[in-house]
């Protein structure tokens, strides 16, 4: 038996994270700088090589610049730089600097296109596939050895064919979100209760009647599994391809970031990143409650 | 000509063990009139089932024929419904969608005010009212058999095929959804060949009631006439003094069969040598009241 567990997972959860946050602040936190006990020489030294400024009141402090690349940055330096992009999301200020609701929206959009594409393909695919078992049989050796492919690795023949990165990176979406729902759309047309093909044919259901009313809805909790798996390994994709590619969005914030040594926004571009992927996965979540049924 | 005609059907099915047919039935032939209820009792595995799926037209015969009205009958279509064992409802769908699916179907040119008439009307006889727009996840396992009938009657198929339809409910429900059907099928009158387990339930509803030897290689061995006359009810039918001479008949065959096997059949002096079924009929003068 078990027992009736007490307590409030929120509580728990927001404990977590004020414990995770406290540590890191003070594993990350930096003594103010004394310069007591050091000679004028050694401060002008520390001056000259930029490690100490002179602040407002003429006293010595550490370097702000310098302090973004010494160690991890603490939670208030994450707090701060999200609070400047947050407050530019909006603007442009140039070819590379687009505000964080653009970098969002590229993403998604490119994540939705390659996503959809795939979905539509693979589903298509899929019912052909499954309706039709030899025909499963012959193409499934090949599903095998292209889905384990990472589709990254695809990046530079798409690059050398398609010849422009806007469309590679949709592409590695694609193939990332292509093999699992393919496979699995074929499993669940293949695997589905006889009796439901037997009703169809007996009631004389056309082909795309069979096909609408029976056969895809049928599958529908299967065919979702797949596209949830797809879901996921897209979202993962999308991020080093922008990357790899320089293709404006989150998953490139987090490497202009790098390249400008600015850690705060590199943690900063991970968080988008995570709040991006819950938001669409919720969406997605949403919909596939809407076709999938109990037996 | 009979209105349906099994004629002379085999059915065939590769040896899974390695090469070589196992026949599952063997020249079956049978006969059935406009209107009467006809039963197949057999044991599991004797290819009751395979025989109504190729009269259903969802497996075909490796031998032989079905004709209906002189036509033959050869893949499934609207003339000959099936009632499932398991239901077979599409759990997608609503009680109302479920049975709407088949007469849309059925009358491609009804108007949609016509077809939800024609389905309201059939959930109301099955005794559905008020749960048309629940799933069946939502419904007892005698409601999924009640969608399933009034999907079947709702089409008025020629023949209606009944394939162990009350095997998965429990046994009271079971003994109501039967007067049901007796209720329904007295104003329909369709042909019915029902294959079953349940030896009453085969004598409250048949006229006739074929009994099968067990598989492989089973066939038809007798065919009893159920001289019980209708209307009848579950309460009155056991006082009928032909009830249980028909049931002692019946159990005895299933479990004579039980025990021997097919290895033993041909010395059974029920089983034919020479093709047809043996007809038993109780006379109504060897019964005083």
């Amino acid at each position: 038996m078990t027992e009736q567990v007490k307590g409030n997972p929120w509580f728990i959860a927001g404990f977590l994270l004020v414990i995770f946050l406290l540590g890191w602040h003070l594993f990350t936190l930096r003594p103010t700088f004394e310069a007591g006990g050091m000679t004028e020489e050694q401060l002008q030294m520390m001056e000259f090589n930029g490690d100490i400024v002179r602040g407002a009141d003429g006293a010595f402090k550490w370097n702000p610049e310098k302090e973004k690349v010494r160690g991890v940055p603490g939670p208030l330096a994450v707090l701060e730089k999200a609070r400047t992009e947050l407050a530019e999301a909006f603007q442009i200020k140039g070819t590379n600097d687009h505000g964080i609701a653009y970098l969002v929206l590229y993403t998604v959009s490119r994540f939705a296109a390659g996503f959809l594409a795939a979905s539509i393909i693979a589903i298509m695919l899929g019912v052909v596939l499954g309706l039709n078992r030899v025909l499963f049989r012959a193409i499934n050796p090949f599903i095998q050895i292209l889905k384990p492919i990472s589709p990254l690795a695809w990046m530079p023949l798409l690059l050398y064919t398609v010849k422009d990165p806007k469309w590679t990176a949709i592409l590695v979406v694609f193939m990332a979100a292509l093999w699992p729902t393919l496979a699995t759309t074929a499993f669940g047309v293949s695997s589905l209760r006889k009796e439901y093909l037997h009703v169809a044919a007996i009631v004389q259901l056309s082909w795309l009647k069979r096909l609408f009313k029976v056969i895809l809805p049928a599958a529908a909790p299967t065919i979702v599994n797949g596209l949830r798996i797809s879901f996921g390994s897209a979202l993962v994709a999308v991020v080093p391809a922008e990357m790899l590619l320089g293709e404006l969005g989150v998953g490139y914030l987090s490497w202009i970031e790098w390249n400008n040594l600015d850690i705060a926004g590199v943690i900063f571009a991970i968080l988008v990143v995570g709040v991006v992927g819950v938001v669409l996965d919720s969406g997605f979540n949403k919909l596939a409650g809407l076709v999938t049924y109990q037996e | 000509m009979s209105f349906l005609h099994i004629d002379h059907v085999s059915k065939y099915f590769p040896n899974p063990s390695g090469d070589g047919q196992v026949c599952i039935f063997k020249d079956v032939t049978i006969k059935i009139e406009k209107g009467e209820f006809v039963t197949t009792i057999g044991h599991s595995g004797c290819g009751k089932s395979t025989l109504l799926n190729i009269i259903a037209g969802l497996e075909t015969p490796s031998e032989g024929g079905v004709t209906l009205n002189g036509r033959e009958a050869s893949g499934p279509g609207l003339d000959r419904m099936v009632v499932f064992q398991n239901f077979a409802l599409m759990p997608w769908m609503t009680v109302f969608e479920n049975i709407a699916l088949a007469v849309r179907s059925a009358y491609p040119e009804w108007s949609s005010e016509q077809v939800t008439a024609h389905v309201h009307k059939y959930i109301m006889l099955v005794g559905l009212k008020g749960a048309e727009d629940k799933r069946p996840v939502a419904l007892s396992g005698g409601m999924k058999q009640r969608v399933g009938l009034a999907r079947a009657f709702s089409i008025e198929p020629k023949v209606l095929l009944l394939d162990e339809p009350f095997a998965q409910i429990d046994a009271l429900t079971r003994g109501v959804i039967q007067e049901e059907l007796i209720q329904m099928w007295n104003t329909s009158r369709n042909t019915v060949f029902m294959v079953t387990h349940d030896v009453d339930e085969a004598i409250l509803l048949s006229d006739r009631i074929l009994l099968m030897t067990n598989g492989p290689d089973s066939r038809i061995a007798e065919m009893v006439h159920v001289t019980i006359p209708r209307p009848r009810s579950r309460e009155t039918i056991i006082e009928h003094p032909h009830y249980y001479k028909i049931r002692n008949h019946i159990i005895h065959f299933l479990v004579r069969h039980a025990k021997h096997g097919p290895d033993l059949d041909g010395t059974s002096p029920s089983h034919p040598t020479d093709g047809g079924p043996v007809s038993v009929s109780f006379e109504l003068e060897t019964v005083m009241p």
